[in-house]
């Protein structure tokens, strides 16, 4: 086919687009739609039962910062409460994503690289805990490390500790719970890389007078590393927005973003405040992939 | 030529499986390759030359038997200290390295300083005139200069042997022809050895300074393509080189008693009343007047037709298949017709007969 038919059928191609425009319209207000009305929620004030009024106002926002002090209007102090809130999101979002990569891909090397066969029943295993619910798979995890659970029952039993070991309601309970239910998704989308990885090239690798961590370091990883960056980014945004597993595995001690954005609109009857805070959570992680995605390229482009 | 050994194996055995379904790639295969010299090991697929030349990569270590380079033994040595280099059948670049970030790997493994890396790589990719190519992706190039980046890559580095691991076979025709001539060229410029796995006779034949034969995991004949090809050891040797015809002879006292009933020329020094097997290539049978003495009566089964020469298919008098390859006259006419009665001769000293 000649470069000016190609062009031509890119171009018809390209003009048909109207055929998904209703699809689009949907998008648009299934999306964006409900998107726009946090926003402007986020900047009015809030009523006394929840919900909103219709008066404009910076507080939602002022507040995620800084709080104002209940007998000095006027004086502001950090609010150090919500800090710690973002701080443990990020750092168990962050753990989680570099603990399931740790764990994720020896497994997912381990699955590309079997006979065929078994590699459809490896897969099959990986995918066994999505066919349960979340909650239900949240709640095992509880039973297993609460302080009469499984674990501690066991050790206990063994003589190895004499009193439980308190592992629930602490940020190491979430830290497992979420790698736990987010380690399949690093793992199929790295199984996919490695999958097509030529491991010829491991050879000539060797051949060529590379060790085995130079190997990995310079061949392995930089030709994995679309299933990397997929990988992390399937596990990293929904670790920071994460509800279920912080509010049954951190209690109701360790939030994280999303159990505070649950209480702003519930108990905390501040519907604004939960709306900046969501925007603020859309912003990081968008923020956070654009630079993820920026930095883990230009390594490649130097390596 | 240097007569100095670059490569040895000394009773290399290599065997996959385990119990009763053990196959022995390489079985007990001892070979000197000479410093400075093309040899090529010769085989069909499955023959065991591709075991043997990861062996000497280090990709995989012998059952049992000892690989010395240089006279070291360099058995267990893993593949990354070894001075040796291979040119993959897959080329196997990588494919997220320009080309010339691929040929400067090797160096770069080696942790020689990023100048020299630069410039040594400019250098292999002149050598193999890629010059232009430098910066481009892999992925942007045909296979023949993608068979050429795997080349310098595995030149960069000046490695003692370079291994080369059938790697023309994914090429059509007309680049492998170039390519043998480039490849003949690379290694008298550079003066490496080099060890060339093939299928293909012809390959062998017209780049190899020696072949080694392989079948079933042994090494059948080792030799220069003259003596291969004219002087086979064996049945395996003299049918997978060229085309032959094989006779049933008994040795008599003034020469050789074909199966047929004639008695044609012997080499010498067979002892009388031995049943041998004599073998005569196509290029040594003669048309000739059946009044001629010595002349063997056949019969012409099929005529093909190759443009330069023509096969013509004929049996003797008990029915044993013959084969000429006669030289195409200017009409383009071989003169014979199905079914008619020849007499023909092979040229002196061209019958072998095979010692087993």
């Amino acid at each position: 086919m000649s470069a000016a038919e190609t062009a031509q059928d890119a171009a018809a191609t390209r003009n048909g687009w109207w055929l998904s425009a209703p699809a689009l319209f949907i998008l648009a207000f299934a999306a964006v739609g409900p998107l726009l009305i946090v926003l402007v929620y986020s900047f009015l004030t809030p009523g006394e039962y929840g919900n909103v009024e219709w008066i404009f106002s910076l507080n939602a926002w002022r507040s995620i910062l800084l709080t104002e002090d209940i007998f000095e209007p006027g004086k502001f102090t950090l609010a150090d409460a919500h800090l710690t809130i973002f701080w443990r999101s990020v750092k168990l979002s962050t753990l989680t994503t570099l603990i399931t990569f740790a764990v994720g891909f020896p497994t997912a090397w381990f699955i590309a690289t079997r006979s065929p066969r078994s590699r459809t029943m490896w897969l099959f295993l990986i995918t066994i805990p999505f066919w349960t619910n979340l909650l239900i798979r949240t709640f095992a995890i509880s039973e297993v490390i609460r302080n009469e659970g499984l674990l501690n029952t066991l050790l206990l039993k063994a003589g190895i500790i004499s009193a439980p070991i308190n592992m629930i309601y602490t940020d190491f309970a979430v830290f497992i719970g979420m790698t736990y239910v987010y380690l399949p998704l690093m793992v199929l989308p790295l199984f996919a890389a490695i999958d097509r990885f030529d491991m010829k090239l491991l050879e000539a690798s060797y051949d060529l007078y590379a060790s085995r961590w130079q190997t990995l370091r310079r061949v392995i990883l930089p030709i994995v590393r679309p299933g990397i960056v997929a990988g992390s980014i399937l596990v990293f945004v929904p670790s920071l927005g994460a509800y279920v597993t912080p509010r049954v595995l951190g209690g109701g001690k360790k939030m994280m973003i999303g159990n505070f954005i649950e209480l702003q609109f519930g108990q905390g009857r501040n519907w604004p405040l939960g709306a900046s805070l969501s925007i603020l959570l859309l912003i990081v992680v968008s923020a956070a992939l654009v630079l993820y995605v920026r930095v883990s390229g230009r390594e490649n482009r130097h390596g | 030529m240097s007569q100095a050994i670059a490569v040895e194996a000394r009773n290399a055995v290599k065997a996959f499986g385990q119990g009763d379904a053990v196959v022995r790639a390489l079985d007990d295969v001892s070979v000197e390759i000479r410093q400075g010299e093309f040899f090529t090991l010769l085989g069909p697929s499955g023959c065991g030359k591709t075991t043997l030349l990861r062996l000497i990569a280090g990709f995989e270590m012998p059952t049992s038997g000892t690989i010395l380079l240089e006279g070291a033994d360099i058995t267990y040595l893993p593949p990354n200290k070894r001075p040796v280099n291979t040119v993959f059948q897959s080329y196997a670049l990588f494919p997220h390295l320009t080309v010339a970030e691929n040929v400067g790997f090797g160096l770069q493994m080696q942790g020689r300083p990023q100048a020299e890396v630069k410039e040594t790589a400019a250098r292999m990719l002149a050598l193999v005139k890629l010059e232009q190519m430098a910066n481009r992706k892999t992925s942007q190039l045909s296979g023949g200069q993608q068979q050429r980046v795997a080349l310098a890559r595995a030149l960069a580095p000046k490695p003692k042997v370079l291994l080369l691991d059938e790697p023309l076979s994914a090429l059509d025709l007309k680049l492998r022809k170039e390519m043998q001539i480039e490849l003949k060229r690379l290694q008298t410029e550079t003066g490496i050895t080099f060890i060339f796995v093939t299928h293909d006779q012809e390959e062998a034949l017209t780049m190899s300074d020696r072949i080694g034969v392989m079948s079933a995991g042994k090494l059948q004949q080792v030799g220069p393509p003259k003596d291969i090809y004219t002087r086979p050891v064996n049945r395996f040797v003299a049918s997978f080189i060229g085309d032959t015809n094989f006779l049933q002879a008994t040795v008599e006292a003034d020469g050789l008693r074909l199966s047929s009933g004639e008695l044609i020329e012997a080499p010498a020094g067979l002892a009388q009343g031995r049943k041998v097997t004599a073998i005569v290539r196509p290029e040594q049978v003669r048309l000739v007047n059946s009044a001629e003495l010595g002349a063997v009566t056949a019969t012409v089964q099929n005529m093909v037709y190759f443009g330069t020469d023509t096969h013509c298919y004929m049996t003797l008098a008990d029915g044993t298949e013959v084969m000429a390859r006669l030289q195409t006259t200017a009409t383009g006419d071989a003169d014979l017709t199905q079914g008619q009665n020849v007499a023909l001769r092979f040229a002196p000293g061209s019958v072998q007969v095979l010692e087993d």
